[in-house]
């Protein structure tokens, strides 16, 4: 695997990746208070009737500079409304702020999309062995609360095992109603294959299981998002690049997005998310990774931070038998755009025309 | 404004008088209201997990309520329709109850979606020219249709109560077209508000169209029967005489769109189990269980039960006749379209989830004790907003008359 194969790599070839060089503005002490003030009266003027009860869960907690850019991150805009410049006082507001809570140099980037690039992934179902390794390196890279409580602990992946199921002469005379005298069924109550109705909590003592086979599911990036369409404020939005992302910021936790995506890919934050210090990851992307906060919602976005600097999402580097492949699909020569070109490849619940740009494939 | 100012002063002076029964009434609602607001805080402190509601099963209690309310707001339009429509001479007399009615129920709506918020304190977000409108939402068009319906309502109800207490005469030339808006403004908030979860092929419980026509017969049946118990209340506890005619066809109206209602849950039954696919998966859970799990299955078993009942004794002249045994099958029909509308169609409705995964729901204390508390207050501004046009209607508020 080469880097040409991944989205943004012309681009990444002039800038270095961000883990591996934060921007500038990391060190807190560089940023500018100025204009969290400047920020504070204005909003302050414009705003004061907007949200009171807000004001006062703040107003508790005086932990100045925490408070300060809590207060300020109130009233800022929808992020896609935001000139250049506020984006970066958001930017360098959070930085200060993050930094502070987890006791570490944290970037938030807010690189845009490139142009020229689409986002796209491929799973090969055939190679997947079920051993989730894709869904544990989501969660220590995109900063997922961890919590015991249920609902505390949140995972973008699902790994659903499926039965293969068998048919046998047994079953030849089965079949509902029995006793009726009528008989309707048999070995077609025997499930096989793919039918999206399996269980994501299996614990076997080895993977692959003989009797079973797995098929990873996450957000599937749509074309036509359902998501996007019923979102009351379009906090949710697909970006330039394809990738739908949250504005965590503006997001009211109203939920209808979830009610809305066929693929259950989005979790809510039930209460203040559980993110131990030691184990956050400080290189962030406004739209991608950054820590969340209660209340909102969440999901995949491509490992933001590392798709738009030329890297690959960290389920793709760490899956161990390489089913996972992701690319640009508008450069011919990808490995996303060899896969749609030579495999049979399928989408999810294709018949509801989201139009996802997550593909199935098997060799 | 002098008349204006008036007109306030005697009006708040009239509702916060009364006898030992109004201060208890209004006290034990008054602790659950201070109970409502401890537990919200919490919930906006500690986040929903105090509530039941998890990522698979993220519309519970609060948002059954919400769908619910908007329905017993659009059903005050069986008042104002046969008043203003069919020229109805008891229902003329107390239209103007109905639209209290409704001013109540689309403020509870309103609180019941701050409870459903995750971030409550950024609602503003929706609001231009400080948030962004999204048209393309269908929550967005609720909360657009259910504000308009209750400056409606504020507005045709409120102007009708200064008339007559300034003893002037109603301008129709402004007021009738206003009030056949509203009767119009009633069916749309139902619909959008249908439309808000059908419009979801990734919930196939919701996803199709006998949606809308659903949620306007179990409101026209819900709504009224709930009238037709205030009007008894009323009728019980103050001078003011609401005409048997006027509860004798809100009767009509509850057995008739009671039956409908059935009618269209049966039909869905049939449609859905016949072939039984994965789509029926939800309804399967509702009315048998799926996996073992059966929490609701007693809930809609006694809709059922309630619903089919109300029905038979609407049908029988005994109990339509007697305004005594009345109230028996408008508790029936209100309970009954409470389960099947509020927690027998939102949470089915998530399970199982789009994923194949069977999880339950179950609310928790913090939930309980917030609907109670947003129906306690419902309750409460309904005594006073009753109580003051009762008041203005009775002639014991007038203009001039205080001194």
């Amino acid at each position: 695997m080469t880097d040409q194969n991944t989205p943004a790599a012309a681009a990444a070839g002039e800038h270095p990746p961000a883990c591996a060089v934060p921007p500038a503005s990391a060190d807190p002490a560089a940023s500018a208070p100025k204009t969290t003030r400047r920020d504070f009266l204005k909003a302050g003027g414009t705003l004061s009737l907007s949200s009171l009860m807000g004001a006062g869960a703040l107003m508790a907690q005086s932990d100045d500079a925490r408070a300060a850019a809590e207060w300020a991150e109130h009233f800022q805009k929808n992020y896609r409304l935001m000139t250049d410049q506020e984006k970066d006082e958001a930017r360098l507001r959070l930085e200060k702020r993050y930094s502070a809570e987890y006791g570490k140099p944290v970037t938030v980037d807010t690189t845009a999309p490139q142009p020229g690039v689409l986002m796209g992934y491929a799973l090969n179902i055939r190679k997947c062995i079920g051993c989730r390794r894709c869904v544990h390196a989501c969660v220590a890279e995109n900063n997922q609360s961890r919590g015991k409580r249920p609902g505390e602990k949140i995972e973008w992946i699902q790994v659903l095992r499926m039965e293969r199921g068998e048919f046998s002469k047994e079953k030849m005379n089965q079949g509902y109603p029995e006793g009726l005298g009528i008989q309707v069924g048999g070995n077609a109550y025997t499930p096989a294959g793919q039918v999206l109705e399996g269980q994501y909590h299996y614990n076997p003592e080895a993977v692959p299981e003989k009797d079973a086979n797995y098929m990873p599911i996450a957000c599937m990036q749509c074309e036509k998002p359902p998501c996007v369409k019923v979102c009351p404020v379009r906090t949710t939005y697909r970006e330039g690049d394809g990738v739908v992302v949250i504005d965590y910021n503006w997001c009211i936790g109203c939920r209808m997005c979830m009610g809305a995506c066929p693929y259950w890919a989005r979790r809510f934050n039930v209460a203040n998310p559980v993110l131990p210090k030691e184990e956050m990851n400080p290189v962030t992307h406004y739209l991608g990774n950054r820590p969340r906060m209660r209340g909102v919602v969440e999901k995949c976005h491509w490992c933001l931070q590392r798709s738009r600097h030329g890297r690959y999402p960290a389920c793709v580097e760490v899956c161990p038998v390489g089913a996972r492949k992701f690319g640009n699909l508008l450069d011919p020569n990808s490995e996303v755009s060899l896969v749609l070109a030579r495999k049979n490849v399928f989408r999810l619940k294709a018949e509801l025309n989201t139009f996802p740009k997550f593909f199935y494939f098997y060799d | 404004m002098k008349q204006l100012t008036r007109f306030a002063a005697d009006y708040v002076g009239y509702v916060l008088r009364g006898g030992t029964k109004f201060y208890a009434w209004m006290g034990s609602l008054g602790v659950l209201i201070i109970g409502m607001m401890y537990v919200f805080y919490l919930q906006n402190t500690e986040g929903l997990i105090v509530t039941g509601m998890t990522s698979q099963i993220h519309d519970g209690l609060y948002f059954a309520n919400l769908v619910f309310l908007v329905g017993v707001a659009a059903g005050a339009v069986t008042i104002v329709f046969p008043a203003y429509v069919y020229h109805h001479e008891g229902m003329h007399k107390v239209a103007v109850l109905g639209e209290m009615l409704a001013i109540t129920a689309v403020i509870m709506v309103m609180m019941f979606v701050f409870a459903h918020m995750g971030r409550p304190d950024r609602l503003w977000h929706m609001i231009p020219p400080w948030g962004i409108y999204s048209f393309s939402s269908m929550l967005g068009w609720d909360v657009l249709v259910l504000n308009g319906y209750l400056i409606l309502n504020l507005v045709c109800g409120f102007y009708y109560l200064w008339v007559k207490y300034t003893g002037g005469q109603v301008n129709k030339k402004w007021f009738m077209p206003l009030v056949y808006v509203a009767i119009v403004w009633a069916l749309s908030i139902h619909t959008v508000t249908a439309f808000l979860i059908s419009t979801m092929p990734a919930r196939p419980m919701w996803f199709h169209s006998m949606m809308p026509i659903r949620f306007i017969t179990t409101a026209f049946a819900a709504g009224p029967a709930l009238i037709v118990l205030i009007f008894m209340v009323v009728r019980k506890n103050t001078k003011f005489w609401v005409d048997d005619s006027a509860i004798k066809l809100l009767a009509t109206i509850v057995t008739w769109c009671l039956g409908i209602a059935i009618f269209l849950t049966m039909s869905e039954v049939v449609v859905e189990l016949y072939a039984r696919t994965e789509h029926a998966n939800g309804l399967y859970y509702l009315m048998f269980g799926l996996h073992g799990l059966t929490s609701l299955v007693p809930w809609f078993w006694s809709a059922v039960v309630l619903m089919v009942g109300a029905f038979i004794l609407f049908l029988i002249p005994r109990f339509r006749n007697d305004m005594k045994l009345l109230p028996i099958p408008c508790v029936m029909a209100f309970a009954g379209i409470w389960i099947e509308k509020g927690m027998g169609l939102i949470v089915p409705g998530f399970i199982p989830t789009p994923i194949g995964e069977v999880t339950e729901y179950y609310p928790s204390f913090v939930e309980v004790l917030l609907t109670l508390g947003i129906w306690a207050f419902g309750f409460f501004i309904l005594t006073i907003l009753l109580k003051g046009a009762i008041g203005i209607l009775q002639g014991e508020i007038k203009y001039g008359a205080a001194k």
